[in-house]
């Protein structure tokens, strides 16, 4: 192996490609040949570090510097004098005042401890770093129930918004006698502000996989499909790269390890529609169909995609099964809280210093989570409310800050962790306004099955925009309440049910904005 | 007409989705004209029923015919929160637009949509396959000028 004096790790992610990472990196990479330093140090291309609004964020290792916002003119300065005179370019570093409020908690991270480390497209790297040590391990030591029983222990919870015990969902499946069975990764991430599944495969794909191989061998499945949003297209070609890759290496294919075991993964692609990430849709959508929810049970996981028994799992519950079958349940329960184990990776967005995503301890507090792992309120304003679980979630006030965030704890508020998606507002927003923007939503992905969501949502839209002109009145807000009990009574799936959540926390908590509305 | 992309799929209806991505690209005018309803109807033995079921079902697909440029702002609550409302009056005054038209020339279509996953960088927009973020007034200026410049 050559030995590099630095390494340069470059984010690749959506926001970068836009800033131009592609054209900037050609340049370094001239810049250095120029220099005659291409044999002394390495550039590495890497998913996202985390936080965002940077543009192209270069990470220089061993001393750590980060420069953001490069643009291709500073790459001649920072190659002089970076990497020839060993002066940092002061003006393009990450303020060092943000970055010192900023908690990578890379000790604590079991999902995304290698995003931003290594290269996503190169396989030996995650190898390297332990990778595919748990699925070897499991397919030559373990037996297929060892492995639901370990998941089960380690009370590991799906992250796709419902929070069902995943060891349970497989032990469903795994008894069943099919000629095939089949799991079915969801990646369809349509929650607004929901963007961590889309970090966790564009940073380390090959985590995805393995997990998901781990749990095909642990129900029984042969095939396995990853259902993802058409507008992911760096994903989708990290996934299949890495999936030629695993194949190439003999991790993935036929008689994997002879264990006599085959595995096939393949990639569906949607086309835009937030129900297709309910499961049953998603199942449609995957057959050529609409993606129209169909009523349970039975329930996928007994008879699924083409009436085969399907395991639906979210992105981010997989990904964590690798850690686990390596290192044991025991190990995983050492994070978070009992009933709600593990980490959480939540999307800040929002009136935060550093919008972005952070994998924390499940439990932790929002008020830490604004604080450590997103530099805190922006402006030093202050903390008005946040939705947290995206459109299908809660807007929670102020009080709720120290509360544990997990799953047990907020549900007595009434209150929900669903996918993590945490939008942070302070006390200029007006929250009619977010309830309008919430129920135009709804509204809009309806996929007009059944009236009570539909016939809903209409009226939920006409009386909260009656607040926006100015011509609501109280009754208004009692009548807007009735109704989201009405659709959780009366809908057919759980996007018509859920709008409770949104509009009765924005009311109860937030009435005054309403009243204020009303003239 | 459409013997290439039908060549690369086998004639199962779970392809359906994955033939009408490509036929749609593929046009000019990004949409999925009747004829192409009808051919995919035959190749893989579905009623056009069903085809314009999904069609319509889904929102990256259109049955008429649209510009060379799509745009799609965003306009869910996290992109709302940073203002995506000003961004879509600054692109119907510059492109002197309305919603889900075209412009005489053909260039650009307007669209609205739901969260992209991009939401770190709200206010969010895509242009065909390229995202936009952190979008601002002067931005999209100069995003609509550099792809007219680049079409000239
Ligand atoms: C309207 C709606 C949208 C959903 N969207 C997603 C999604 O984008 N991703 C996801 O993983 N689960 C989503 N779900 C939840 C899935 O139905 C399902 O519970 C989940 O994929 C199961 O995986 P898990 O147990 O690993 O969380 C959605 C549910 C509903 C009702
Ligand atoms: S509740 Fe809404 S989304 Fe669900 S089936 Fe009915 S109309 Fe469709
Ligand atoms: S809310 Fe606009 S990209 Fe997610």
């Amino acid at each position: 192996m050559k030995f590099y004096r630095s390494h340069i790790l470059i984010g690749i992610d959506n926001t970068s490609l836009e800033a131009g990472v592609k054209e900037i990196e050609a340049a370094l990479r001239t810049e250095l040949d120029k220099n005659n330093l291409s044999d002394e140090i390495n550039i590495l291309e890497t998913g996202s570090f985390g936080y965002f609004g940077t543009g192209v964020s270069m990470m220089v290792y061993p001393e750590q510097t980060t420069y953001v916002d490069v643009k291709v003119e500073d790459i001649p300065e920072i190659v002089e004098e970076h990497f020839l005179k060993g002066r940092k370019v002061s003006r393009l570093i990450l303020n060092t005042n943000l970055l010192k409020k900023y908690n990578f908690n890379y000790k604590r991270r079991i999902v995304l401890d290698n995003s931003g480390k290594i290269d996503p497209e190169n396989i030996e790297e995650y190898i390297g770093l332990g990778g595919y040590e748990a699925w070897e391990k499991a397919l030559i030591n373990l037996k297929p129930e060892e492995i639901v029983n370990e998941v089960k222990a380690s009370g590991l919870r799906g992250r796709g918004g419902a929070g069902f015990p995943t060891g349970l969902k497989w032990s469903f499946t795994a008894p069943i006698k099919a000629e095939q069975k089949l799991v079915v990764i969801n990646a369809d991430e349509g929650e607004p502000g929901t963007f961590k599944d889309r970090l966790i495969m564009e940073g380390d794909p090959h985590k995805l996989l393995e997990g998901l191989m781990i749990a095909c061998y642990a129900v029984g499945a042969t095939k396995a499909y990853i259902y993802i949003r058409g507008e992911y297209k760096l994903c989708i070609e990290r996934l299949e790269k890495a999936i030629a890759q695993a194949k190439e290496y003999g991790i993935l294919g036929e008689n994997i390890f002879n264990s006599g075991f085959d595995l096939d993964i393949m990639i569906k692609i949607g086309a835009g529609a937030y129900i297709c990430g309910e499961e049953t849709a998603l199942i449609e959508s995957m057959e050529g169909n609409r993606g129209e929810p169909r009523s349970k049970p039975p329930f996928p996981g007994v008879k699924g995609a083409w009436e085969l028994p399907t395991v639906v799992n979210n992105v981010e519950t997989i990904a964590n099964v690798p850690a686990i079958i390596k290192n044991g349940a025991a190990w995983f329960t050492e994070h978070g809280v009992e009933g709600c184990t593990g980490t959480k990776v939540y999307t800040m967005m929002g009136d935060v210093n550093l919008p972005g995503l952070c994998e924390v301890d499940m439990g932790t507090p929002l008020r830490t989570i604004i604080d450590q792992y997103s530099g805190g309120m922006k402006d030093d304003r202050k903390f008005k409310g946040a939705l947290v679980g995206g459109a299908a979630g809660v807007f929670l006030s102020d009080k709720l800050l120290d509360v544990k965030m997990d799953y047990n704890s907020l549900e007595e508020y009434a209150a929900v962790l669903g996918s993590g998606a945490i939008l942070v507002m302070n006390d200029d927003v007006d929250m009619v306004e977010m309830l309008w923007s919430v129920i135009r939503f709804f509204r809009h992905e309806a996929c007009g099955k059944c009236s009570p969501c539909t016939k809903g949502n209409e009226v939920l839209y006409t009386l909260v925009s009656k607040f926006r002109n100015g011509e609501g009145c109280e009754e208004d807000l009692d009548q807007m309440i009735e109704i989201s009990q009405a659709m959780l009574d009366a809908s057919f799936c759980p996007l018509g049910q859920s709008l409770i959540m949104p509009v009765k926390s924005a009311i109860e908590n937030f009435r005054e904005d309403f009243l204020m509305k009303i003239k | 007409m459409y013997k290439q992309i039908f060549n690369k799929y086998s004639p199962e209806k779970e392809n359906l989705i994955y033939i009408l991505h490509e036929i749609q690209d593929n046009h000019p005018q990004q949409y999925i004209s009747e004829d192409a309803v009808t051919e995919v109807s035959e190749y893989i033995n579905v009623p056009r029923a069903h085809i314009y079921g999904v069609l319509t079902f889904y929102t990256m697909f259109s049955t008429k015919p649209r510009g060379k440029n799509i745009i799609r702002l965003c306009e869910s609550p996290p992109c709302f929160l940073k203002g995506s409302e000003n961004i879509l009056k600054k692109l119907r005054e510059t492109l002197d637009l309305g919603l889900n038209k075209t412009t005489k020339d053909g260039m650009f279509t307007l669209e609205l949509c739901a969260c992209l996953g991009v939401c770190g960088n709200a206010p969010v927009m895509m242009i065909n396959e390229d995202v936009y973020g952190n979008l601002t007034e002067d931005k999209i200026d100069t995003i609509i000028n550099k792809i007219k410049g680049e079409a000239k």
